[in-house]
């Protein structure tokens, strides 16, 4: 479990998390949904301690991610954030084989190429292995450093709006494999989307956030509805029930 | 390679993670070795083809023109090819670290003023003391001075713009920059205000070429030279991982503040062997770091390390060489390798600009 307690963020005037306390879970799928500028992200990169809280403590099953080493939260937690440049030659497979880095320490040994090559089997990335990523396209690209997040086998992987750029064939494609993370590797995958339908149709339970708060939490049955979206989008929705799944309207 | 097929997979199939993992090993470690092939044999022939050419640029300079004064001649040439060496060297090392820190393989450790404020504390010395005094202080005192006053200065700026992490190392190299240009205007200021025999006599010590090295600092640099390099090659797997952005480093268990912390140190460190022995040569790390990364195509940090380092030794021994023969000391070593290193930078310039 991920404890996060009464964390605070401001940037100058503006509180951009305001005291948040959450309990992540140690399985399934959570998605974390909101307008922009709610203090999705911002919470997302203080739990996985890549920007420092102005207060409050996050403990992953105990480890203080701020005070503990590095190497060892790394063992427990992972995110995927947005694609970063980089200028260096790095191939699929060395990207990937990055992921083995806390484990390992840049020596690979027979367990860590087990790991990278089964990472690199689950993400379907068999023929692009010594292509170089800068040559990838973008959903190719998102395969890879999630393979690279899947080699680095944490129970928790956090991953900062995953769905960004891609088409639905794409999106759809990295959404069912998270899922599959999560039910057949019993990882427990805390994303944040804005698409909402993707947050309802494979979420475990969905965190709504407005204002640096969290505003409604739970099962997509209980957000997935007309006055709880209203209450965090401040906006008219429709929600409809789709084969089993709840799908909301928000176009007109 | 299509996600419906991965999705296909998961969905129809639910794989456990034990039998993928023998499945795919049978399969793709073969593929992944034939693959990995012409990288390896590329690197093997890179160093070949360095080896030779550092063999033969040494051969060419130590036995060019001796007409039989060995014993007079060889003792200096290798004393001057040690200084090359250690210097080239030093400037390699320290570029390629800064490139990788700073994401930039068009920036140097001089953009940060690193040897603008070993200038200005030789002019100060030179504009308070007087020419005499200030050459009387022991070498090996300004020596330690200056890289002491260089580590302290880098560790301080980069404690000082580190905030929560987000502001990054632009802001610290931006800092550099305009503390640099502060440098360099106090120190022409100097040169305005200061008697014209102390500016000749000063200028004589900052551009100190290779055809006068003090002896008694090529020790010292060769020990800090030796530490720079220890703590690059140690360092080297957590270079690797910084090539990915601070972001995926702290991710993957880096402690990224001690890290970068001790790698500028190394950084300011090796500049400042650079600098004492011959003053600023600006275009040399970008060069050989650029070459470097050409040549071997791989982001490991122990092979662009070495290959750069031995481009630099190289460069400096064909130049010096150069200069000495062809020449005939008309110049000097530093304006060859601006005018190489900067043609190099502007087809740089242009081929970054087309891709």
């Amino acid at each position: 479990m991920i404890t996060i307690q009464d964390i605070t963020k401001s940037y100058g005037e503006a509180t951009v998390v305001d005291g948040v306390f959450l309990n992540l879970p140690d399985a399934g799928v959570t998605s974390i949904i909101g307008p922009n500028g709610a203090g999705k992200s911002t919470l997302l990169s203080i739990v996985s301690r890549i920007l420092g809280a102005d207060a409050g403590t996050v403990a992953v099953e105990g480890l203080d991610v701020f005070r503990s080493p590095s190497k060892d939260v790394a063992k427990k937690l992972s995110i995927l954030r947005q694609d970063q440049h980089t200028s260096a030659r790095i191939t699929v497979g060395e990207l990937v084989e990055f992921g083995r880095y806390p484990h390992s320490h840049g020596r690979l040994t027979p367990e860590c190429r087990a790991a990278v090559a089964s990472a690199i089997d689950y993400c379907d990335l068999g023929d692009l292995t010594e292509r170089p990523i800068h040559q990838l396209s973008g959903g190719q690209r998102q395969r890879a450093y999630v393979a690279m997040v899947l080699a680095q086998d944490t129970r928790y992987v956090l991953l900062d709006e995953p769905l960004n750029n891609l088409d639905m064939v794409h999106a759809t494609g990295l959404m069912r494999l998270l899922r599959g993370l999560a039910d057949t590797h019993g990882k427990s995958v805390v994303l944040v989307l804005h698409d909402i339908n993707y947050a309802s149709v494979y979420s475990d339970r969905i965190i709504a956030m407005r204002d640096g708060a969290v505003v409604q939490d739970g099962p997509p049955a209980r957000v997935m509805t007309p006055e709880a979206l209203e209450s965090v989008y401040g906006m008219a929705f429709h929600v409809h029930e789709l084969d089993g799944d709840r799908m909301a309207a928000y176009f007109r | 390679m299509r996600p419906p097929k991965a999705a296909a997979r998961i969905a129809d199939a639910p794989v456990t993670p034990g039998a993928s993992v023998a499945q795919v090993t049978d399969q793709a470690e073969p593929a992944r070795a034939s693959a990995g092939r012409p990288l390896e044999r590329r690197l093997v022939l890179v160093f070949v083809s360095l080896g030779a050419l550092l063999t033969g640029s040494l051969a060419l300079y130590l036995t060019w023109g001796v007409d039989g004064h060995w014993d007079f001649a060889l003792p200096r040439r290798l004393e001057q090819v040690a200084a090359l060496a250690i210097v080239g060297v030093a400037i390699a090392v320290s570029t390629v670290i800064f490139q990788t820190l700073t994401q930039n393989r068009i920036l140097t450790p001089s953009i940060m003023g690193f040897d603008a404020l070993y200038v200005l504390l030789a002019t100060t010395l030179v504009f308070v003391l007087g020419s005499t005094v200030a050459e009387s202080i022991d070498p090996l005192l300004m020596f330690g001075v200056n890289a002491g006053l260089m580590m302290g200065a880098a560790t301080l700026l980069f404690k000082a713009v580190l905030g929560d992490g987000t502001r990054g190392l632009y802001t610290m190299v931006l800092v550099g920059v305009i503390a640099g240009t502060f440098f360099g205007s106090l120190t022409s200021f100097m040169f305005r205000v200061m008697d014209p025999n102390e500016f000749d006599r000063l200028m004589d010590q900052l551009f100190a070429s290779f055809n006068a090295i003090d002896t008694e600092l090529l020790g010292i640099s060769a020990v800090l030279l030796g530490a720079g390099i220890l703590v690059a090659y140690r360092m080297a797997p957590r270079l690797d991982v910084l090539t990915l952005g601070r972001e995926r480093a702290i991710t993957l268990g880096l402690d990224y503040d001690r890290t970068v912390t001790a790698l500028l140190l190394a950084v300011a460190g090796l500049v400042s062997v650079s600098t004492a022995l011959v003053g600023p040569i600006t275009f040399l790390g970008l060069l050989v770091a650029n070459l470097a990364y050409q040549l071997t195509r791989t982001h490991r940090h122990v092979v662009n390390l070495t290959a750069a380092g031995l481009l630099a030794i190289v460069a400096l021994v064909l130049g010096q060489a150069l200069l000495a023969h062809v020449l005939h000391f008309q110049g000097t070593l530093s304006s060859i390798i601006n005018v190489v290193g900067g043609v190099y930078f502007i087809a740089l310039l242009l081929k970054e600009a087309r891709a």
